[in-house]
């Protein structure tokens, strides 16, 4: 038994036998050639096999890990493509006629020395990891050994290495390594940020651990404490594995709560997805197991400041909530001011009846600059993960289509200034009367849509959400606003286009039901509503939601009625739910 | 010839994420574009070149176009400095 301290890296503790990855011996020697031209097409030859290499690998983590992280690769790949760095790597195959391999070494030997005498500090050392593990999978094809294929454990195994490398450690399964030890490396190393998001213990800086650990050693790894046993005793062994096992439960439970997406009767769950007003919300949105983010109320940005926010501010914000979010989709609507929230430095002309005044998208065509510059921010923000963008408050087709079109200028005027865009999907909130009633004319024209429940009762009820004194007329349960929703789910499926609803209404016991029946792709709830509504949807049987849902909207009554009707036939029959 | 000083704000300087995007948006002109820290000056195409510079918090830091596009390389990658939050 040996016990050894190194940097806890990645939390979480593993048992298993060791298996130390020692990497290729891709020593190169120094060979003469005969034919300059023909060894740097060689050379090239080799970086286009490593960037298609690094791209699936980029591919993976992007699918695996959050976007941040995956950038890393797309360093990598620009390695490959550096200039000065292949200019170097040619001239010395030119003029020296020596090999690609001993070349491309001889250049990541200089550069390591050029860094090393300029930059002393700690993070030389990072940026070297980057480029050798790039020259690495060069020098590889160069050499005719691979990387690709140099870790073949095929049963569960703490890795033993000098050092991580971002690529290697991407290619890790879980499920195979369950742990990691390395000599060298610190707490902010990219490689160590990998073994972070793939959730596998990692110790790092550990000196001397590949070299006093064999193959085959039984290992714990203890990434909470950095604490490394190599060869434990029976009570270690029993003790740790208790641990582990405890852990696993723990996981297991979260897990059964946020992940599992089938219903009581095997139908796929709807998708569950959060409202958020700030970009520090994605957080709790994560914790709670979104599947996305439904609604992202950008007021925030306007009402919090006293001038409009600019471009950049805006587009960090979105940004920021994108990259969270990690490849889900995210749905951003654009500003809703006006009506009840008003801006200081947007001045408006009073209005006596403002619910029903210039607010939302009206606004934002009376203040075309403004709205340009946030479709402007939205557009860049959209490089950065999976992007849709809906317009509040549309009430004609003339408007979506004006929308469209400015956001399709925006776009066209970034790209000629080479600012990169990314891929947006347009889609309208239904909230007016109008859309919903011409719900199936809309649906062509647009790649999916989210319906505002609050908005649109208080339109059809003709009731101010805000006003005690008709509080009782602002029904969003009422037979009336049922009905114009299935027309606006059935005419989006008839175009196979996805619907959603992010109101109150989507979190709503009465409701839910209802809209599960209706087919209704996905429920925009606040985070801390999020499980509550999974655990409801999960229990519901899809076939009898549905004869529910058609009941509803033949009924007479008033939201009571409703809600008396759905108490009836759901929940008494499941008197867990509270 | 066109140049321009940048403050660097960003708390973690210009690592490796931040590198790639200003290398991809120069690699876009023509013009030859040199990033310019602590009288060392490297080649703003090249992602080993800026790498190498170590540029940390609060560097000042200038980067020089020279070409037919120097005055949209300079707006291009002001754009991105401000867009990765390197600078104000």
């Amino acid at each position: 038994m040996k016990t050894f301290m190194g940097i806890a890296a990645s939390n979480g503790i593993a048992i298993a036998p060791a298996f130390r990855l020692t990497g290729l011996n891709l020593s190169v020697k120094k060979r003469s050639i005969e034919d300059p031209t023909a060894e740097i097409k060689r050379l090239h030859a080799a970086i286009d096999v490593s960037k298609d290499e690094l791209l699936i690998i980029k591919r993976k983590a992007l699918k695996d890990l959050s976007h941040p992280v995956a950038e890393v690769f797309q360093a990598h790949i620009a390695i490959l493509a550096d200039p000065v760095f292949l200019e170097k790597i040619e001239l010395m195959i030119k003029q020296n006629g020596v090999d690609a391999a001993f070349a491309l070494q001889t250049v990541v030997d200089d550069y390591r020395k050029h860094l090393q005498a300029t930059t002393p500090d700690h993070q030389t050392r990072y940026r070297l990891v980057d480029v050798n593990d790039v020259a690495r999978r060069v020098l590889g094809h160069l050499l005719g050994r691979p990387l690709a294929s140099s870790f073949q454990a095929d049963y569960p195994v703490i890795v033993v290495t000098h050092e991580l490398t971002p690529s290697q450690t991407v290619q890790f399964s879980p499920s195979l390594v369950r742990g990691i030890v390395s000599d060298m490396g610190g707490q902010t190393s990219h490689a160590v940020i990998m073994s972070r998001g793939l959730a596998i213990p990692t110790v790092v800086g550990l000196q001397g651990a590949l070299s006093s650990i064999h193959d085959g050693d039984i290992v714990i790894v203890n990434g909470l404490t950095g604490e490394v046993i190599v060869n434990p005793t029976d009570a270690q062994r029993a003790t740790y594995t208790e641990l582990i096992k405890e852990d696993q439960r723990r996981n297991h439970q979260l897990m059964a709560s946020k992940q599992e997406n089938v219903r009581a009767d095997k139908k796929r769950l709807p998708m569950i997805v959060a409202n958020i007003g700030l970009p520090s919300d994605v957080d709790g949105a994560l914790k709670a197991g979104a599947d996305g983010v439904g609604l992202f109320r950008t007021e925030f940005l306007f009402l919090s400041s006293k001038r409009l926010p600019t471009e950049n501010e805006q587009f960090r914000a979105y940004k920021v909530v994108l990259a969270q979010m990690a490849g889900r989709p995210v749905t951003i609507r654009t500003a809703d001011v006006g009506g009840d929230k008003t801006l200081p430095y947007l001045r408006a002309a009073t209005e006596a009846n403002p619910f029903l005044g210039n607010r939302a998208i009206r606004l934002a065509f009376s203040q075309p600059d403004s709205f340009r510059v946030q479709l402007r921010a939205l557009l860049r923000a959209a490089v950065y993960g999976k992007l849709s963008v809906m317009f509040p408050l549309v009430t004609t087709l003339d408007e979506l289509k004006r929308a469209k079109q400015m956001m399709a200028n925006e776009r066209a005027k970034l790209t000629h200034q080479h600012i990169s865009v990314g891929d947006v999907r347009v889609g309208i909130m239904v909230e007016t009367p109008a859309v919903a009633v011409l719900a199936d004319q809309f649906a062509s024209e647009v790649d999916f849509m989210s319906i505002g429940t609050n908005d649109l009762t208080q339109y059809v009820m003709a009731a101010d959400r805000g006003n005690q004194q008709v509080a009782d007329l602002y029904q969003p349960n009422n037979p009336a606003v049922f009905r114009l929703i299935k027309t606006v789910i059935g005419a989006c499926h008839d175009n196979h286009i996805p619907v959603s609803v992010c109101g109150e209404m989507a979190a709503d016991k009465m409701a839910i039901p209802i809209l599960v029946g209706m087919g209704l792709d996905a429920f925009s709830a606040n985070p801390r509503s999020i499980n509550k509504v999974r655990c409801l949807i999960k229990r519901l049987n899809h076939r009898k939601m549905v004869t529910l849902a058609n009941k509803v909207v033949t009924m007479a009554g008033t939201t009571n009625q409703v809600e008396a009707f759905v108490q009836q036939a759901v929940h008494n029959e499941a008197q867990t739910y509270k | 010839m066109e140049k321009r000083e940048y403050n660097i704000i960003a708390e973690t300087g210009i690592h490796a994420r931040p590198a790639t995007l200003l290398v991809q948006t120069a690699s876009k002109f023509n013009s030859d574009i040199t990033l310019e820290y602590q009288e060392k000056s490297v080649n703003l195409k090249s992602i080993m070149g800026v790498m190498s510079l170590g540029v940390g918090q609060s560097a000042s830091v200038t980067i020089t176009a020279d070409g037919e596009d120097e005055k949209q390389a300079i707006a291009a990658i002001t754009e991105t400095m401000k867009s990765e939050g390197l600078t104000d």
